[in-house]
């Protein structure tokens, strides 16, 4: 960045004013406009955008469904399906909103998955990848928190059993239970807090991805070669060149979207969630929504004891890990080079770990028995061994091809595998 | 030199790090206690608690019967046992159990014909199936798989306890209050 410096001189009188004062026009042309960027980003690079874009609807659509949605355990089920059919626009505003939580994972797990590869989580970007890992952790508890909301059958028991889960920690659990649904049971009180926090969710997150940009600023961009900027002949301005390309990107991005809201708004639904909540009966089978599959696969993949510590407690301590150590892989992964493209050996362990997921996606929605359980397990082993095992073996052992020696020459001559 | 600042405190420097302390300990505790009931809040409110306890009358159980009767929010399940499902869940040896309870102690004395329970799997809490699952006249959690057996003791999968026996008296021969 050190190349770049401030470019901004103020034109009129008012504009010298008004960066005397507050440089918030300074602060802009600076950091978005001027804003040194590799200029070998690809279009894996323009899911940070597109989540912004992502993010920004979600909370503009929120906002005008809780106008009309009543969080009330006897209404909540009748209000959305009022708001999807007599509300003006609401089937569209209702569907907007659903699909798009499914769309912001999408984004999600392309944002993540690029950077795995890419190394980005390497110093010196380790806060801001860890920051990526509080938003993922966040935009989970939003969607759940979000999905309870229409108080179907599949809203009900997915806000039971998450609970549950807290159940599982020693001594404090069934206190800490009660103290989350403020009952007995999932009722009333409980679908009224997750509306509350449904709200509050959206704008600590938003407050996040701020932090997420400013460490994103301090080192810049990490890159497809992953090689550090060198020269200012290895960047161009944010403005207009990615600007443009992650407005195009945003732009196909949402055309899957809107095929989905506008012909199949229930296609990533569960049937079930159109019966209302009932207490006493458990749909025949429990399915999340698809984004959480793979987590839920790991956690009831698990029904053995180890010493002590029980199935159940054993399920939870492996679901939350498998989200907690991704906050350790920029220590797991000591290899010096940071992007896969020049790493031989971990090329096709990394493509395995992404195919595993999927795998694990598959398992969570088929039923827990036979064949199921046993991938499950293998699929669950795996996905530890890559961060615990993998990982730290091939930052010691692994030979990287040679890395070009700027972003500029790798640009000017490409690099064939 | 600084490290005789830090070795050789002036009492004027020991008295100032005793007020930092203090102050910080006294705002500590006055922060605390301006949270607690931001989060004492979140539990069960008195017209939760007040629906601590329900009545149940036996007599129009039919024996093999089961019912789910709601107390607390919760399913209770009240099943009638036959006397084939009473003498099979005795025969159980200890050893083949997860969670070893003797049939006996899962039931009141002189009315073993009547299991009184929580419904909810001690997995994630989701609502097991009656005789859904491989044990005969047990239950089943389409949930995780957990399977229950006639005295409703966890047999397989990954629940780790029995279901739950909630607090209930007989008031008479045929009535019971729970909770």
């Amino acid at each position: 960045m050190a190349e770049h410096q401030g470019s901004y001189t103020p034109s009129s009188p008012l504009g010298k004013w008004v960066d005397e004062r507050l440089p918030i026009i300074r602060f802009t042309k600076e950091q978005l406009w001027d804003y040194p960027t590799p200029k070998n980003l690809n279009y894996w690079w323009t899911f940070g955008a597109i989540l912004t874009a992502m993010l920004a609807i979600q909370i503009v659509t929120g906002i005008v469904l809780a106008m009309h949605y009543v969080p009330e355990a006897s209404m909540a089920f009748d209000s959305v399906e009022l708001i999807r059919r007599d509300v003006a626009g609401g089937r569209m505003l209702q569907a907007i909103h659903a699909t798009g939580a499914s769309m912001f994972f999408v984004a999600i797990y392309i944002h993540l998955f690029r950077g795995l590869y890419y190394g980005s989580y390497k110093a010196p970007r380790e806060i801001l990848w860890m920051l990526g890992v509080l938003l993922l952790l966040l935009t989970m508890a939003a969607a759940f928190f979000g999905y309870v909301l229409p108080w179907g059958q599949m809203s009900y028991w997915a806000a039971t059993v998450i609970t549950n889960i807290f159940a599982a920690i020693p001594v404090v659990g069934d206190p800490l239970l009660q103290l989350l649904r403020g009952g007995f049971a999932v009722d009333n009180p409980t679908l009224n807090r997750f509306f509350s926090l449904h709200y509050l969710t959206p704008f600590i997150i938003a407050a996040v991805v701020v932090l997420h940009i400013w460490a994103l600023h301090v080192p810049g961009n990490n890159n497809p070669v992953g090689v550090d900027v060198k020269s200012s002949r290895d960047t161009v301005s944010f403005h207009p060149y990615f600007t443009m390309k992650d407005l195009f990107a945003t732009i196909v991005f949402f055309i899957p979207f809107a095929w989905l809201v506008f012909f199949a708004p229930d296609l990533l639904g569960h049937p079930d969630n159109y019966i209302p909540a009932n207490p006493l009966v458990t749909p025949p089978e429990i399915v999340p929504e698809w984004y959480f599959l793979p987590f839920y696969a790991i956690l009831r993949s698990i029904d053995f004891s180890i010493l002590f510590i029980n199935s159940k407690l054993l399920g939870v301590i492996f679901f939350g890990g498998s989200i907690l150590i991704l906050f350790f892989v920029p220590w797991l992964d000591r290899s010096k080079v940071r992007s896969g493209t020049f790493r031989p050996l971990f090329k096709p362990f990394f493509w395995l770990f992404v195919l595993n997921f999927i795998m694990l996606t598959y398992l969570g929605a088929q039923p827990a028995q036979g064949i199921y359980v046993v991938l499950s397990k293998v699929g669950v082993a795996y996905y530890f061994a890559y961060f615990l095992i993998i990982l730290p073996l091939l930052s010691r052992f692994e030979v990287p091809r040679p890395l070009p020696a700027s972003i500029s020459e790798s640009v000017l001559t490409p690099a064939r595998s | 030199m600084a490290t005789d600042a830090t070795t050789n405190p002036t009492p004027h420097a020991k008295r100032r790090d005793f007020l930092y302390v203090a102050a910080g300990a006294v705002g500590a505790v006055a922060v605390g206690a301006a949270v607690w009931p931001l989060i004492n809040q979140l539990s069960p409110d008195a017209s939760v608690l007040a629906l601590a306890s329900v009545d149940f009358d036996l007599s129009s159980l039919a024996p093999g019967q089961v019912v789910t009767i709601k107390w607390r929010g919760q399913p209770i399940f009240i099943r009638h046992r036959t006397p084939e499902d009473i003498k099979s869940m005795e025969a159980v040896p200890l050893s083949e159990l997860k969670d070893p309870v003797p049939d006996s102690d899962r039931v009141k004395q002189g009315h073993e014909q009547y299991l009184v329970m929580i419904g909810i799997c001690t997995h994630l809490g989701c609502v097991p199936l009656f005789d859904q699952g491989m044990f005969r006249d047990g239950w089943f959690c389409p949930c995780h798989g957990s399977q229950y057996d006639a005295s409703g003791r966890i047999r397989q999968g990954p629940a780790p306890l029995n279901l739950v026996i909630p607090p209930y008296k007989f008031v008479s021969d045929t009535k019971i209050t729970i909770g």
